[in-house]
């Protein structure tokens, strides 16, 4: 049973340590420092080592703690969305859009909403890809079309019905007050709109800040989070649009 | 002491060729700037004629009468002249009250003849006047607290950004940063200023990763960094962004309420924004011949490039980049010291020899442009959130900017691509900034890379590509017959994106210009050389 209860491992098992940095809104002092200390005994460090303090400027300090946290993890308690599909090399993923759609399977991509910053998607279409992994653009069998930063949504449907959009991918990086969220949320009640029902493309957002599971609250098929890669996408939408497939025939 | 000379052995004939290539590159295309107007030129027009402000729905004035003049007579004639002729005709008493008019339809403008276009367009220049005169009074004022306060003590110069949204939360967090050592504050603009067709008004407090330009934005941090400037002996410098929709108006109002610095490239709006390619020459041309008269130092965006690409495959395209930004500049009036070329630290650090590739390049950009103030920008497309990792990068960064001297260091954060700079990152920036500068600021004096070595060969190699890719843009062709560099912009030859100069944002705002084309503006900033004595900020002297 212990073995599924963890701790942090600093230089020995068991001794739960972890390494904090903070600011606090006060002078550099005594008082200020035992604030820190006192901080991070309610976070749960315990003892807590205030191996740094420094002023910056007037107002402010800067610590740096270390302590043995005194907080235990259940492994068994943790629940994580699994990826529920295989990853197919390049090869593979063509050669099953080949035998199921007989055509290619055609990509729209777009960062919307007035995020600028193309790099999420393009790390996910551009040839060039992500992690050393190539991009949608590099798969023989899928259409690629780019739309780049700060498209409309209107644009967005508009074009994914023009070029028969299989899947259309949104990217969303830099984000404040939730603009992510209200953005693909209107993205996806826009597709609603647009397609008869069942037949509204495959929805992909993709960016650092979505939440894990939120697919439903934000209307799409598929969210994904930093760090992934064009295959992991490829292989979803191979993965989903099999699955729509066994499901209309 | 000056910089040690002939660092990488560039051939003097490759590099005037380099020089040749892009001025013969950037001609049609100033032909084609010189031909047009905009909306946004002939609102910042009216801009330096005095109309500001917007109505209740926050439509600023500027933008009614352009839409006003432009649908009775069209923007071929340029504004002013039906304008002042509407106010000599007494349709109302001063240009707010007339834009008040027209945007209620109670106006009726026509294109006078003779006599009356004569007053009309010297009543225009006796208005746009003021705004000029406006812009040189700041630029005096500014050469006037640079002698009071002085320029800082060390280059490079130290860039922070700050962008919360709010202005006045901005304000006290540039007045920390500037106490804390930066020389320059950059407010962020918020994301997607850029592709609106107008400048905002007032005092904004909502912004997306960024605060609005606006002329009271700017007016209030410029401001408090007099303040600032007057508690620590030291002139601090404010930048904010000349792009997008809006450019000239844009640099209008910074040349006004003295701001700096303006980021201002040459295609990153057609590129990167997607707005059309004419719209943004004809509006850059107009704001850098601004920039010049303002004493403003510009920005350009060459990381860009770097952060799209493969920063080792298109390092030269930075270099192309770069000499062409540097042909619009000067044409545009800019000088030298005003040529904040850009560039960035974005080879990916797996790579063997990344760093010493890294000083190629940056080496490259300072001996083909000796005498600008370049601007180093840090990583941040190999910053993982892998923070202590990202803190190490940033050092050696740092050290390239020490040892290749130069002008203007944006520091780099640990948490880029994480959060929002922390309080306490910007202070352990600037700690990492100051203890490179510090302990190897000198290097630059001892370091000569060996004749032939890994660095001078690199360097030859990307200057080669670029001579070659110049070379490509100026033999560029299509059917429509468009400038050569259009046609290469439209077919893809920067950062994979294809921007055709039919296409993009902006594009029904552009305007050919009729013969009888008026702009007392544009014939002004034409007409003017800058001040023989212009005060001298180079780098050149950057190696102490």
């Amino acid at each position: 049973m212990s073995a599924h209860i963890v701790r942090p491992y600093g230089d020995t098992t068991g001794d739960g340590m972890v390494q904090l940095s903070f600011t606090l809104p006060l002078p550099h002092d005594k008082r200020a420092e035992g604030a820190a200390l006192q901080l991070a005994r309610r976070m749960g460090l315990d003892p807590a080592l205030l191996v740094h303090a420094k002023a910056m400027g007037p107002d402010f300090t800067f610590f740096v703690v270390y302590g043995s946290t005194t907080h235990l993890v259940d492994v068994d308690d943790v629940h994580v969305v699994e990826r529920e599909y295989p990853l197919l090399s390049a090869k593979d993923a063509n050669l099953s859009i080949k035998r199921q759609l007989r055509r290619k399977l055609v990509v729209v991509g777009a960062c919307i909403g007035t995020d600028a910053h193309t790099v999420g998607i393009d790390a996910i279409l551009n040839i060039k890809g992500f992690a050393g992994e190539k991009g949608l653009e590099y798969y023989r069998e899928v259409r690629v079309v780019n739309l780049g930063a700060q498209v409309l949504v209107p644009d967005l449907v508009a074009r994914a019905r023009a070029e028969k959009a299989d899947a259309v991918l949104v990217s969303q990086v830099v984000t404040q007050k939730d603009a992510h969220i209200h953005n693909t949320t209107q993205m996806s009640a826009a597709f609603r709109e647009a397609y008869p029902a069942g037949q509204v493309p495959i929805l992909v957002a993709g960016g650092p800040r979505f939440e894990e599971g939120s697919e439903a609250a934000l209307g799409v098929d598929r969210i994904f989070g930093r760090g992934t890669t064009p295959g992991e996408v490829a292989s979803y939408l191979v993965h989903e649009m099999t699955r729509r497939k066994a499901k209309t025939s | 002491m000056s910089r040690p000379h002939a660092l990488l052995d560039l051939d003097p004939a490759v590099v005037r060729r380099a020089r040749a290539l892009a001025a013969r590159a950037a001609e049609p295309v100033v032909e084609i700037a010189r031909s047009h107007t905009t909306v946004s030129v002939e609102r910042a027009t009216l801009r330096l004629a005095g109309l500001s402000g917007a109505d209740h729905e926050r439509v600023p004035w500027v933008n009614h009468l352009v839409t006003a003049v432009r649908d009775e007579v069209g923007l071929e004639h340029g504004v002013t002249t039906p304008v002042y002729d509407a106010l000599l005709r007494g349709e109302a008493p001063d240009l707010m009250t007339l834009a008040q008019k027209a945007a209620s339809g109670n106006v009726s403008f026509r294109l006078p003849t003779g006599r009356e276009a004569t007053a009309a367009r010297r009543a225009a220049t006796k208005g746009v006047g003021g705004g000029l005169r406006t812009i040189d009074r700041s630029r005096a004022t500014r050469e006037r607290l640079i002698r009071r306060h002085g320029d800082p003590r060390t280059k490079p110069w130290i860039y922070l950004i700050v962008a919360t949204g709010d202005i006045h939360e901005d304000i006290p967090q540039a007045q920390a940063a500037a106490r804390e050592g930066a020389d320059i504050i950059a407010v962020i603009r918020s994301t997607g200023q850029s592709l609106l067709d107008y400048v905002p008004e007032g005092a904004t407090r909502e912004g997306f990763a960024g605060t609005y330009a606006t002329q009271e934005n700017f007016r209030l941090m410029r401001a408090a960094l007099d303040e600032v400037s007057t508690e620590l002996g030291r002139y601090v410098r404010l930048t904010n962004y000349a792009s997008g929709l809006c450019m000239p108006e844009i640099a209008a109002l910074a040349g006004m309420e003295r701001l700096d610095m303006m980021l201002n490239d040459s295609m990153y709006g057609i590129l990167f924004r997607d707005i059309n390619p004419i719209r943004t020459f004809v509006d850059q041309r107009f704001s850098r011949q601004v920039h010049a008269r303002a004493g403003i130092i510009i920005n350009t965006g060459e990381d860009n490039y770097l952060t799209t690409a493969d920063a080792i495959e298109a390092a030269h395209t930075v270099t192309v980049s770069q000499l062409l930004n540097e042909r619009f500049a000067k044409e545009a009036g800019l000088e030298d010291w005003q040529l904040g070329l850009g560039h960035a630290f974005e080879i990916n650090p797996e790579i063997p020899d990344s760093f010493r590739m890294e000083l190629a390049h940056a080496l490259l950009a300072r001996q083909l442009f000796p005498e600008a103030p370049l601007k180093w920008m840090p990583p941040t497309k190999h910053m993982t959130g892998d923070i202590f990792r990202g803190y190490l990068l940033d050092g050696f960064f740092n050290l390239v900017g020490a040892m290749t001297g130069q002008g203007i260091l944006l520091v780099g954060m640990m948490t880029e691509a994480v959060v929002t700079p922390f309080l306490s990152d910007r202070d352990l920036a600037l700690q990492n900034v100051r203890y490179v500068m510090n302990a190897a600021s000198g290097l630059a004096e001892d370091f000569h890379p060996p004749r032939d070595g890994f660095i001078q060969t690199r360097a030859r190699q990307v200057l080669s590509e670029a001579v070659d890719l110049l070379d490509r843009i100026v033999h560029d062709g299509d059917p429509a017959g468009d400038a050569p560099l259009l046609a290469a912009i439209a077919d893809g030859t920067f950062g994979l994106m294809k921007r055709p100069p039919t296409g993009g944002k902006g594009l029904d705002g552009v305007c050919e210009r009729a013969d009888d084309y008026d702009n007392p503006a544009t014939t002004a900033l034409d007409a003017w050389t800058p001040p023989a004595a212009t005060r001298h900020t180079s780098t050149e002297g950057v190696v102490r």
